[in-house]
């Protein structure tokens, strides 16, 4: 299935992303895909918090966050508690309708 | 000064390997990393999590990489300078280059490989404004030598390990400690949360959660903290000092005021040697660039492979380059 998510970007321009979701990704390849600047040091292993996200629609839709991404979460000096890291979010029918804004590192 | 063939900026698995290539054609290696340990984001990010796709290992854990490389390239004795970071390259009239670091290290070489990954590691800032006009004046974003702090009033802001470390360890130091942490909780190592939560109970500590800092100011040096609750509560601290410890972040760094053609941050090289746009200066591993360009540890081995055969003509204009296996030829130590 195709599902919508709005992204807003770091200039604050908000734009809608439709995403496959049979392609077995997660938010942050998608979000790198779809063209947006995310550093992604670490790959995807919640090791380094630069695909940090705001979801300032749908919190409460998403799979609950699992510890090692809390705990990643905890060393980000800006996190929320509507922060999450996009690579441990998959690309499935749960991101459906959400809004996030991107927070972490440029590359 | 130090002198040597190859100046490595960068002690990740590639520029590791490059030592090796390298001392197969007799030419010796000089590295440098702004982490404190060799290894880059193998030993700094992930030392414990499995790799899958080295040639030859089905699964090899990232320090056990990065230890199995130190114990190969042995043989050509290479030399490190860690914890510093690479400011400039200065080229000679000859033509070879001086490498100069953060901390006033000199390398004299030939050729320049930039293996340097993502860049520097550095600290992740907090907003705050005026922050980095305190930097040296009270603020620092890692504790160095923690007798600094003897008898001063510290605080520290974060929520990860090393904030809670730290906050144990300078509670028997400092006249007075203040964690701050944005959250209610800790989620790293539950051994240390524990401790940090019964100090503040014994009244050793001052913890101060779910708030964020929200200015500082001083007259020179650092002089005061203040900090807002999630309660919109706002209180002001007296400090000596302020240590965020927000984790690193990759930055490109000087890197990018050496001339070289940079594309989205990564130096853009020629695939026939993988050297840039500047003569003697090479780039592999993740932070070089082309058509094609994969970010991976086994492209980067033969990426480094390459430009060793290519940056012999520097280090030995007269000789003529002969290409042996080691198979036939053997590894022939310095």
């Amino acid at each position: 299935m195709i599902i919508n998510l709005e992204v807003e970007d770091r200039n604050g321009e908000t734009q809608t992303v439709e995403l496959p979701t049979e392609v077995n990704l997660n938010l942050m390849e998608a979000l790198k895909a779809s063209g947006y600047n995310i550093l992604a040091t670490c790959g995807g292993m919640a090791l380094c918090a630069t695909c940090h996200v705001q979801v300032l629609r749908g919190l409460d839709q998403l799979p609950a966050a699992q510890n090692e991404e809390l705990d990643m979460l905890d060393t980000l000096p800006d996190a929320g508690f509507d922060s999450r890291l996009a690579c441990q979010l998959k690309v499935n029918e749960s991101l459906d309708g959400i809004k996030v804004k991107i927070r972490g590192d440029e590359h | 000064m130090i002198k040597t063939d190859i100046c490595i900026i960068g002690a990740g698995p590639v520029g590791l390997f490059t030592v090796f290539e390298a001392g197969l054609l007799k030419m010796r290696c000089h590295l440098i990393d702004a982490l404190p340990q060799i290894g880059g984001q193998l030993s700094e990010i992930y030392p414990q999590k499995p790799i899958y796709d080295i040639p030859g290992y089905p699964e090899i854990k990232a320090q056990e990489l990065v230890d199995n490389l130190m114990d190969q390239i042995k043989p050509f004795d290479p030399t490190f300078t860690l914890g510093e970071r690479v400011e400039d390259l200065e080229q000679q009239a000859d033509g070879s280059y001086i490498v100069k670091t953060s901390d006033g290290t000199q390398v004299h070489c030939q050729v320049v490989a930039i293996a340097g990954g993502l860049g520097c590691f550095e600290p992740r800032k907090p907003e705050i404004e005026g922050l980095e006009d305190f930097e040296g004046k009270g603020v620092a974003y890692m504790v160095k030598n923690p007798e600094t702090y003897r008898d001063k009033k510290v605080i520290l802001a974060g929520g990860g390990d090393s904030a809670l470390d730290w906050t144990i360890y300078l509670a028997d130091i400092a006249e007075k400690v203040t964690l701050i942490h944005r959250g209610d909780t800790f989620r790293g190592a539950p051994d240390s949360a524990e401790k940090v939560f019964d100090l503040a109970k014994e009244g050793k500590i001052n913890l101060i959660l779910q708030s964020n800092i929200s200015s500082i100011s001083g007259n020179g040096h650092l002089k005061n903290v203040s900090v807002l609750g999630k309660d919109k509560e706002s209180r002001d601290l007296e400090a000596d000092y302020l240590i965020p410890l927000f984790g690193l972040s990759p930055k490109l760094g000087p890197i990018a005021n050496w001339g070289l053609n940079i594309d989205k941050n990564a130096i853009e090289v020629n695939t026939f040697d993988y050297s840039t746009n500047v003569e003697r200066i090479y780039a592999i591993g993740d932070i070089n660039t082309y058509p094609g360009k994969l970010k991976l540890i086994l492209c980067g081995f033969h990426e480094a492979a390459l430009m060793c055969q290519s940056a012999f003509k520097y280090v030995y204009p007269d000789q003529k380059l002969s290409f042996k296996y080691t198979t036939v030829y053997g590894v022939n130590s310095f």
